[in-house]
């Protein structure tokens, strides 16, 4: 039971041939989700459960003078009113953002903060009595984006952050960039805005939390991250965690967005408590809004140099971040702004400085490609206008700079296999990219774009040297495998991974496999379902699990058979001989020789991602095991008197490692696709003024399905998506990401095919008609054919934090820095020595 | 103030066919099929997204027709048929459109799902051999955040080709 990594990319475990890995298959779920038989959060109904409904601030700004709740708590039906003074202790999912109350006690810091809960027999009794509560709130001073949040240090949101309502300032250095920039044949700089956006899941929030017959709390909940809020329910509760179940029912969606602990959880928690009964939420799809934790506004600069040649010499990042009411993965997201420009492309020499600030509005949080997207679009819409200027092909100009296997980049990430050129060349060639670009008749265009993101975060939000990912497998009598495991399926297929790989490594079918998952009480840690993890993490942990198991029913089978246990193959539910196949047992048999051998079969594995080389502080966000590449060719048609986009076709091509179930990882590139072309066209998370007559408050503009645009099935076009696999020896069977990396390349490929087809660059997302008639308008009187921020806002920047990168002999760490290098310590060391704040943060 | 006092909770009762199935049931008139459904009926494989008629995934089939019931009434249901998800397979059997789903990958979350077959159903049941056009006309009420829609295509289109081949004369 040791925790030793299992080596990882193995793929030789029977006779080399694999039987499920890379079959295309009906995932292990399928079933339950075609019938509606799937138990989402909101299907749960106890007996005498009682629900749960959320009075929520009308105010964007407010202290909370006096809440009275005397009227509502004694409305008939009504079983509890909880306020702020109820659940005072503050959570959040980061140790350095610890800024959230279930229900804020004094001060409401965005139009949606709870205030109150009102527990009722029915809903509609909890929504009547609402009403009843009366609180008094004196209004503050709205902070409505970034810019004013720097020019209006006061009122603070918080009374916590780098300064006023600046939450945190980063600054790093990679080399002398001032030195990259001289050596520069040409020097490019562009601003970029992308708007926020939302996850949109279908399925809203749920919980349901009862107290067990024995008086310990159980709670069902759609969770993306089970343990995460273990820890926060045991927190705010004051319980033991081991006196807290928590199960993440498969959720209805997640996209990141029920990454974070929530207080409608926390909520019902404490309510289920207090009565002694279950309780259950079910939030509106105006309040999913309100949750939100999307994605960041963010405002970019981009400073390139590079030589005639296209290679680049200094890069210089700078983004100023909407982060909204709360932290959340905020500090995270800060840092991923700036985290993976130097993976795709050879950059020698750089600079990131980002800024988040703390605005009126719901907390914007991680949405798929976290932090990571915005800087994307900037970088390749930066290198489509570079590859103009210099005349070359944007493809040839990326092959010429793209990443090599095996690369430590100039922050010290340590990249393992990259495929990034061949995912170009793929694109090039399924598009016809050379017949169509800047050849397709006036308004069609064709835009290119590529992309990394990270395989499973390298650190956990909070620090510990414990596995990220744990698996137990048991085996019975009548030849059954119980996968036990915390990794919570969000529609992705974590379930089917981990089914797929036992199965393949003990000669089995993946319905064979029973699994219980996302279970605090079942099943060991798993960190959840967030940075494209669950794949390398809770997959080599099963892979060790399976091995071990394979191992002692082997030699048991050795034995019967009196072969030496390198001869034993597992295939087709038989245990046998390689030399000669008929000599062998049923897999039944087979296990219930190993029983009779070494007592009861039980086998657990887990995984802890390598250390990386980046020791400086804030060296924690970017790091990961191997990173997915994707390069994506979208052509577009413009119709110049109206702005009008439509898609019709979009070629992709990503660099997986394996598919370990290709219908599956095909789901992801199209779902991913999708999700960008959104986010490229339509969606965005807009606030606005009341009148001065009303309230002046600061409102979400449309916080319904309605409203918020997202693409229907007549706006998807068709998706050409193509595999790269060459298996990449940290993943399982060589298994990379696919959850999040395919929609990075769409935004950008969006913004460039649009200049391809009209000639004018939209420098925001996302691109609608609106801008591009606007841009039109200007290339027509003669200016700058682009539509896009003007400046960017000065900002206080920190010193940075200088770090030499690999190839000027650093060493990780900062040279204006105490060294971080890690130090052995004492096997006993409590865990609360490492201050809060110094904590690398990851996501 | 105005002082409201809690609405009777069964006060209403309709008789209907569910799922081929005589069903009487008493419910709070306010409520929606949807919440019949769900809640007084533990129909629980009708989903729901925003409960104003936006996302689609509370469709059901009333009278052989794809309807949001977040926007229809319990009472208006009184003597009509309704076909939920539960209802669309067989005799322990899936519907093709089903196994359809489950095998080529148009479930992922499978929270839209049980809405997406009613209403792909309805376009079969009219239209047997719909072009791509018509699948992707007929689904477009129907937001999927998850697939991207093309393996949900796909997969109505293979069920298609499975009816015909199920009703192919011997």
């Amino acid at each position: 039971m040791s925790q030793q990594n299992p080596p990882g990319g193995k793929s030789n475990t029977n006779d080399g041939e694999l039987r499920v890995i890379g079959h295309a298959r009906r995932r292990v779920d399928a079933r339950a989700k075609v019938t509606g038989q799937t138990r989402f959060a909101d299907d749960i109904s106890l007996p005498r459960m009682a629900h749960c409904k959320l009075l929520r601030s009308p105010h964007p700004h407010a202290l909370i003078r006096n809440i009275d709740i005397s009227r509502a708590a004694a409305y008939p039906g009504v079983y509890l009113v909880l306020t702020g003074k109820d659940l005072p202790i503050e959570y959040g999912i980061l140790p350095v953002s610890q800024d959230e109350q279930a229900l804020c006690l004094d001060h409401v810091r965005h139009v949606g903060d709870p205030v109150a809960a009102v527990i009722a027999r029915e809903e509609l009794i909890a929504f009547e009595a609402l009403e009843m509560i009366q609180v008094e709130y004196e209004i503050l001073t709205t902070i409505s984006d970034p810019e004013e949040a720097l020019a209006t240090p006061t009122p603070r949101i918080h009374d916590y952050g780098d300064e006023g309502n600046i939450h945190k300032r980063v600054a790093l250095e990679f080399g002398n960039v001032d030195q990259g920039f001289a050596e520069a044949d040409e020097i490019f700089e562009d601003t970029f805005f992308y708007q926020g956006n939302t996850h949109l899941p279908i399925e809203q929030h749920a919980s349901v939390a009862t107290k067990d017959p024995d008086g310990k709390l159980t709670i069902w909940t759609s969770t993306q991250t089970p343990h995460y809020l273990h820890r926060a329910l045991a927190k705010v509760l004051q319980m033991p965690a081991a006196h807290i179940r928590v199960i993440a029912t498969p959720n209805g969606g997640g996209f990141g967005g029920k990454s974070d602990p929530f207080n409608h959880e926390i909520v019902v928690a404490k309510a289920a408590l207090v009565l002694d009964r279950p309780v259950k939420i079910c939030l509106t799809r105006e309040e999913v809004f309100y949750c939100h934790r999307g994605r960041h506004p963010v405002l970019m600069k981009f400073k390139t140099g590079v030589k005639k040649d296209g290679s680049i010499t200094a890069m210089h990042l700078q983004t100023l971040i909407d982060g909204g009411a709360y932290g959340s993965y905020g500090v995270a997201s800060t840092f991923y702004t700036g985290a993976l420009q130097t993976t795709t492309y050879h950059v020698p020499r750089y600079k990131f400085q980002g800024c988040r600030t703390f605005t009126n509005k719901p907390p914007c949080g991680p949405k798929r490609g976290h932090g990571t997207v915005q800087p994307r679009f900037g970088q390749e819409v930066q290198l489509d206008k570079i590859a103009e200027k210099l005349q070359i092909d944007p493809a040839d100009l990326r092959l010429r700079i793209a990443e090599s296997s095996n690369a430590v980049t100039a922050n010290f990430f340590r990249l393992s296999t990259v495929h990034l050129s061949e995912c170009i060349r793929r694109v090039v060639k399924s598009s016809g990219w050379r017949e169509k670009f800047r050849k397709l008749p006036e308004g069609h265009g064709v835009g290119l774009a590529c992309s990394a993101y990270l395989t499973g975060a390298g650190l956990p939000i909070y620090w510990n040297k414990m596995p990220h990912s744990g698996v137990q497998l048991k085996f019975d009598r009548g030849g059954g495998v119980t996968l036990f495991c915390g990794a919570t399926e969000i529609g992705q297929g974590s379930d089917d991974v981990l089914a797929s790989i036992v199965a393949e490594v003990l000669g089995l079918e993946t319905f064979d496999i029973r699994l219980y998952t996302g279970d605090t009480d079942l099943g060991p840690v798993d960190l959840g379902s967030y940075s494209s993890r669950v794949t390398i993490m809770a997959g080599n942990a099963a892979l060790q699990a399976a091995e071990r198991a394979k191992a002692l029913i082997a030699e048991a089978v050795a034995e019967r058979l009196s072969i030496a246990p390198e001869r034993v193959r597992f295939a087709e539910k038989r245990v046998f001989d390689s030399a000669a196949p008929e000599n062998g047992v049923t897999f039944t048999e087979a296990v219930c020789l190993a029983e009779a051998r070494f007592g009861t079969i039980g086998t657990v594995g887990s995984y802890t991602p390598p250390k990386s080389p980046a020791l400086y502080k804030g060296g924690g966000v970017g790091p990961s095991p191997t990173y997915s590449y994707t390069a994506a060719v979208v052509e577009v048609a413009v119709n110049p008197v109206t702005g009008w986009i439509t898609v019709p076709k979009i070629w992709i091509a990503h660099d997986i490692g394996r598919a370990l179930n290709p219908t599956l990882v095909r789901g992801q590139v199209e779902g991913s696709v999708y999700m960008g072309l959104g986010e490229a066209l339509m969606e965005e998370q807009e606030f606005r003024r009341l009148p001065k007559k009303l309230s002046h408050a600061l409102v979400h503009k449309f916080p319904s399905i309605l409203e918020y645009k997202s693409p229907t099935s007549l706006d998807m076009p068709d998706v050409f998506t193509e595999l790269v696999e060459e298996p990449d020896p940290k993943g399982p069977f060589g298994a990379k990401e696919v959850g999040q990396g395919p929609l990075l390349p769409v935004m950008p490929a969006v913004a460039n095919a649009v200049y391809d087809a009209v000639g004018v660059r939209i420098d925001e997302v996302p691109i609608t008609p609106e801008k591009i008639m606007k841009a039109l308008a200007e290339k027509k009187a003669g200016r700058s054919p682009r539509f896009g921020p003007s400046h960017f806002p000065h900002v206080e920047w920190p010193e940075a934090l200088r770090v030499p990168p690999p190839w000027e002999g650093g060493d990780g760490n900062a040279i204006n820095d105490v060294p971080r290098r890690e130090k052995v310590k004492p096997a006993h060391q409590p865990q609360s020595r490492t201050p809060e704040k110094d904590q690398v943060l990851s996501s | 103030m105005v002082t409201i006092s809690p609405v009777s909770q069964k006060s209403a009762q309709i008789r209907f066919t569910l799922n081929g199935e005589q069903t009487d049931v008493s419910f709070a008139p306010y409520k929606t099929l949807l919440e019949v459904l769900r809640e007084d009926l533990n129909h629980t494989g009708t989903k729901h997204g925003c409960e104003l008629g936006e996302c689609g995934a509370c469709a059901v089939l009333l009278d052989g027709k794809p309807v949001l019931s977040c926007l229809l009434l319990g009472v208006e249901c009184n003597g009509r048929e309704v076909v939920t998800v539960e209802g669309l397979g067989a005799n322990g059997a899936l519907h093709p459109l089903q196994e359809a789903f489950a095998d080529l990958g148009a479930a992922q979350c499978g929270y839209c799902t049980p809405a997406i077959l009613l209403t792909a159903k309805a376009l079969l049941d009219q239209n047997p051999h719909p072009t791509r056009d018509q699948i992707r006309e007929a689904l477009s009420g129907n937001l999927c955040r998850c697939t991207g829609y093309l393996q949900i295509f796909e997969a109505v289109e293979a069920a298609v080709l499975e009816i015909a081949s199920q009703n192919k004369p011997a």
